[in-house]
């Protein structure tokens, strides 16, 4: 059955997630030999509902609906009806009444895109819910590595930092165990949520034992307000313990990919030499991004046009 | 009127027998097919004492829109209960006589149950400065709670104990640490992590049920614990009973039915204060129950309007429509699929030990008693469906849930005040 929306890789199916990872890489590889447009979602309207800001994020799913020859509304929810006290609910139905074909949701709050799902016949992406999921991130991460990495499947991906807060790491978890690659997080113990073990994750005690013989080595970005929140006591004290830096990518296997959710924050989740150091794909990361989202529309979208 | 022929749930045994009620009173027990008269054949029917739910949200006045005096003792009937305390976080919160007055008055005027209020501990529930107590007394308040949230204060909560002793009344604790609940919505635990939504951990509830436990220990008054849904503050109140502090304690159905397994699907339904948790408190719960530790259970009926619920999990509102699946869910769980209970137990649960907490005449079936009954088919096998409940509020976890035990009919004072068409 064709599916409606994909609001989270923890109700994918492993063969839906390779089939976005193969489409995503033939349009990563065109893009880089410089194609710009095609025309799977031509004539669809796209609009991009963000309740929380994003730059990267929004701009890469605008130019993966575009180059697929959709138009692309965006609807800036800070400054729309939500200040008029509408509800989700009814910002989906207006949408829907204006037959929107696919609606593309940033939410503070974990499962808001299933309630909009629900609400709407449009098909509805998740481009991120409070700290449930995040599957565009998760799928150009996945992405990176199997363009560089040929697989998925036996390799050991290495997540450090805020896990707690953290729906790139959910997502990555998820994903990650359906292709059968092993997932280690490290974190503070303040920011180390419960059960993440029972999900398949292992869990570590120490950077390096997290690192240890890793192919990936991921770090999640550290919010600023998480130590005014009391969850460690200061930037200096979390980059000198639980930041990743060359000494701890010493235990990595050599040549290990560095990857990171970004925006990044420099000397505190990685050093500056890392991020700029050969084995950095931060900013490869930004194309596959566009690619694996461009894969996303047009699952969603490909059964309509036949 | 006559009751022919039930079998009918006394404090020591079922026994199937003929009641006759008389000016409100049950006048007389005799054994089935003795008495002669008008009434009703109630063979294959199990009368239990009027039930007695003693922690329900009737959101009048103020909350309208979500439930009505009216509307929530039509029901408190429907779901077998003949008495009801209603929680002061109206609007405006019942922290004087003048809302007292009122919801006792709208309770006699369009009520369908018997209708107890429950008085604010701190005025408007802020905390700061003590309820007009003996007011709420005199115009007929049976009990005292900030329900909803903790005193925060430990020196004005145990003001508050002995200045409500002075009149009679004991306070009902609501208990969390606010600091550990700000922002969380569900329990913390693996359901917390999987679907990022933010939870609370046993320590929010157990410390608060700790300090309640002290305080009335070093004051030497009795109180009584809200909603109990941990194992380990089912194990606090245990310790605390056993070396004689003067608890009691109340869960209600969903902590011994659902767990937080049930949050997964992100049903704003499934949000309530305190959270579901996990396996080990739910059979703790039923073990509290069994035990003593526990003494009745009560509905939390806290019914929503469609708007309160059908949004983003973090801004839903907490709470569970409960009065019309409270005693099926308790059945069914407790004595039906389980044994942990005895029909009597059950009944004690329901009826007798709620009206002894809060003073309440009734709790039994006895000559002299109030002529308060409630009328189930014990075998009925049912399924939930919120679109059919007479309460306004549809917010209910157990929706296509299959339960058993049907209410028949509820008797208030020796007046039908519910029938099964």
């Amino acid at each position: 059955m064709a599916r409606k929306d994909i609001l989270g890789l923890y109700d994918l199916e492993a063969g839906e997630i390779e089939a976005l990872l193969s489409d995503g890489l033939q349009y990563k590889a065109l893009l880089k030999r410089g194609e710009r447009q095609w025309s799977e979602l031509c004539g669809k309207s796209v609009v991009t509902l963000f309740y929380e800001n994003s730059t990267r994020t929004r701009c890469s799913f605008e130019l993966a609906a575009v180059r697929l020859g959709a138009h692309v509304v965006n609807l800036s929810m800070a400054t729309s009806s939500v200040q008029k006290g509408e509800t989700l609910v009814d910002t989906g139905k207006t949408l829907d009444a204006m037959k929107c074909d696919v609606m593309v949701i940033r939410h503070p709050t974990g499962g808001a895109p299933r309630l909009l799902a629900g609400t709407v016949k449009a098909h509805v992406i998740n481009a991120g819910d409070g700290m449930n999921e995040h599957p565009s991130q998760a799928l150009l991460d996945m992405l990176t590595m199997k363009e560089h990495l040929g697989r998925i499947a036996g390799l050991k991906v290495a997540i450090l930092g805020d896990i707690r807060h953290s729906r790139v790491a959910r997502s990555n978890l998820y994903g990650l165990k359906k292709l059968g690659a092993r997932v280690s997080m490290f974190a503070p113990r303040t920011l180390m949520p419960d059960g993440l073990d029972r999900m398949g994750a292992e869990i570590c005690t120490s950077r390096e034992a997290c690192v240890e013989g890793a192919d990936v080595v991921m770090g999640l970005r550290i919010q600023l307000e998480r130590q005014k929140a009391g969850y460690f006591p200061s930037l200096g004290e979390y980059a000198k313990y639980y930041g990743i830096d060359e000494n701890v990518m010493q235990y990595a296997k050599p040549g290990a990919l560095i990857l990171h959710p970004g925006p990044v924050n420099r000397g505190i989740e990685l050093t500056a030499g890392l991020i700029d150091g050969p084995q950095s794909h931060i900013e490869d990361q930004v194309l596959s991004g566009v690619a694996v989202r461009m894969a996303m529309l047009k699952m969603l979208c490909q059964e309509e046009r036949i | 009127m006559i009751f022919r022929g039930a079998d009918v749930v006394f404090r020591d045994g079922v026994r199937q027998c003929d009641l006759r009620t008389e000016n409100g009173k049950i006048a007389e027990i005799a054994p089935a097919g003795t008495l002669e008269g008008e009434g009703w054949d109630l063979a294959g029917r199990t009368v239990f004492p009027g039930l007695i739910d003693m922690h329900v949200h009737l959101r009048e006045p103020g909350f309208e829109k979500k439930e009505t005096i009216e509307t929530g003792t039509m029901s408190a009937v429907k779901g077998g209960f003949t008495q009801i305390c209603c929680m002061p976080n109206t609007k405006p919160v019942v922290d004087n006589k003048v809302v007292v007055t009122y919801i006792k008055a709208r309770a006699k005027e369009v009520g369908h149950c018997k209708v107890h209020p429950i008085g604010a501990i701190t005025e408007g529930q802020r905390g700061e400065t003590l309820a007009a107590i003996g007011g709420m007394k005199a115009a007929g308040a049976v009990a005292l709670s900030e329900d909803g949230k903790s005193v925060r204060n430990a020196s004005l909560m145990a003001s508050a104990m002995l200045y409500a002793a002075d009149f009679g009344l004991k306070c009902l604790c609501h208990c969390e640490d606010a600091s550990l609940t700000e922002g969380k919505v569900v329990h913390e635990g693996y359901y917390s992590t999987r679907t990022g939504l933010k939870g609370s951990i046993r320590a929010a509830e157990d410390i608060l049920i700790a300090r309640e436990l002290c305080l009335a220990e070093s004051l030497g008054l009795p109180v009584h614990i809200c909603h109990v849904s941990t194992y380990s503050g089912v194990q606090l109140i245990r310790e605390a009973k056993a070396r004689g502090v003067q608890v009691t304690a109340e869960t209600c159905p969903h902590y011994f039915t659902l767990t937080d397994e049930a949050i997964q699907d992100f049903d704003p339904d499934t949000k309530v204060n305190p959270p579901l948790r996990e396996e080990r408190d739910r059979l703790a719960v039923e073990q509290g129950l069994k035990d003593g530790t526990l003494d009745c259970i009560a509905s939390d009926h806290a019914p929503h309007h469609e708007d309160d619920k059908n949004v983003e999990y973090d801004l839903a509102a907490f709470g569970i429509s409960g009065l019309e699946t409270s005693f099926a869910l308790s059945y069914t769980e407790l004595v039906k699929k389980t044994g942990l209970l005895t029909l009597p137990a059950l009944a004690a649960k329901m009826s007798a030990n709620p009206a002894k907490i809060v003073g309440l005449a009734g709790g039994e079936i006895a000559v002299g008693a109030p002529a308060d009954l409630t009328v189930v088919d014990l075998g009925e096998k049912w399924t939930v469906n919120p679109a059919k409940f007479v309460s306004k509020g549809k917010n209910t976890p157990f929706k296509g849930m299959e339960v058993y035990g049907r209410v028949k009919m509820t008797v208030v004072d020796g007046e039908i005040k519910y029938r099964e068409d």
